[in-house]
């Protein structure tokens, strides 16, 4: 029987792409939190799983009908597909930037230890085709 | 990889950042600095940030970089002292002081600093999550 690496996988591998993505994307925000006017991003990540891993095809938000070739997306989407949205800030600020650097922080080491742990289980399914092979 | 531009989106807030940090020196350093003509006087300066959206950190406009686009000086009246001893004062014997705020100043050295920090600390994790990405399957 052929070992398929998609199968072993699963959906980590996919899950580790966007994780590197969201991270990209947290610390565009803590780059950028004294810019004015400038809003923090972020994606769901349950649901761009979902929609990299092929069990959606489309999000469940209003979006914006493209016609034309020349149309663009309204939100903007990541190299994986996932679609951005903008953070609900708790309280405005005078120049219009709506980042919270505690929040984003917070974010960043979530995002950061969940990468970790997705590491961890990718590594634990390489380490068992390993033996597999070895047969040890 | 979307981790490598972490590197260059924190380290386009770091140079920002340190822009700000070398404004705040060179107002505190003329804080005292004094002039004998109104527009001669030194005016405390303030950088700019604005959000990069020229794609070319990205590609796409998800995630964007800092970029200082101008430094603008402090507009406003200048202290003007009555101090006819002193070298520098005009024929009716005033000078004049630069509008420079240390109190403002203080605190944004220490908001840029600890922005500094901020942006170093994405840097290590994200270094030392690629890190431990390289070792994967070991």
């Amino acid at each position: 029987m052929p070992i398929s690496f998609n199968a072993a996988l699963g959906s980590h591998e996919q899950a580790l792409q966007l994780r590197a993505e969201r991270m990209q994307v947290l610390a565009s925000n803590i780059a950028n939190a004294e810019t004015p006017g400038y809003k923090a991003k972020d994606f769901n990540f349950a649901e761009a799983l979902k929609q990299a891993t092929g069990k959606q095809t489309t999000g469940n938000g209003v979006r914006m009908q493209t016609t034309q070739a020349g149309h663009m997306s309204a939100q903007g989407t990541t190299s994986m597909g996932a679609e951005m949205q903008y953070r609900v800030p708790m309280q405005p600020t005078i120049d219009g930037n709506s980042v919270d650097i505690q929040q984003e922080r917070a974010k960043f080491s979530e995002n950061a230890v969940a990468y970790q742990t997705t590491l961890k289980i990718l590594n634990g399914k390489f380490k068992g085709m390993m033996g597999a092979l070895k047969g040890e | 990889m979307g981790l490598g531009k972490v590197f260059d989106i924190a380290g386009t807030a770091l140079s920002a950042q340190s822009i700000r940090l070398n404004t705040v020196a060179s107002n505190m350093a003329n804080a005292n600095s004094i002039s004998s003509t109104p527009n001669g006087v030194y005016r405390s300066r303030q950088p700019v940030f604005s959000a990069i959206m020229d794609n070319s950190l990205s590609g796409d406009n998800t995630s964007v970089g800092v970029r200082v686009v101008d430094i603008v000086e402090k507009q406003g009246d200048v202290n003007k002292v009555f101090d006819p001893g002193n070298p520098r004062a005009d024929a009716s014997g005033f000078v004049y002081q630069s509008n420079v705020n240390i109190i403002e100043e203080m605190t944004n050295m220490i908001s840029a600093s600890r922005s500094y920090q901020n942006n170093i600390e994405v840097m290590n994790t994200a270094k030392q999550l690629m890190l431990a990405t390289l070792r994967l399957g070991e």
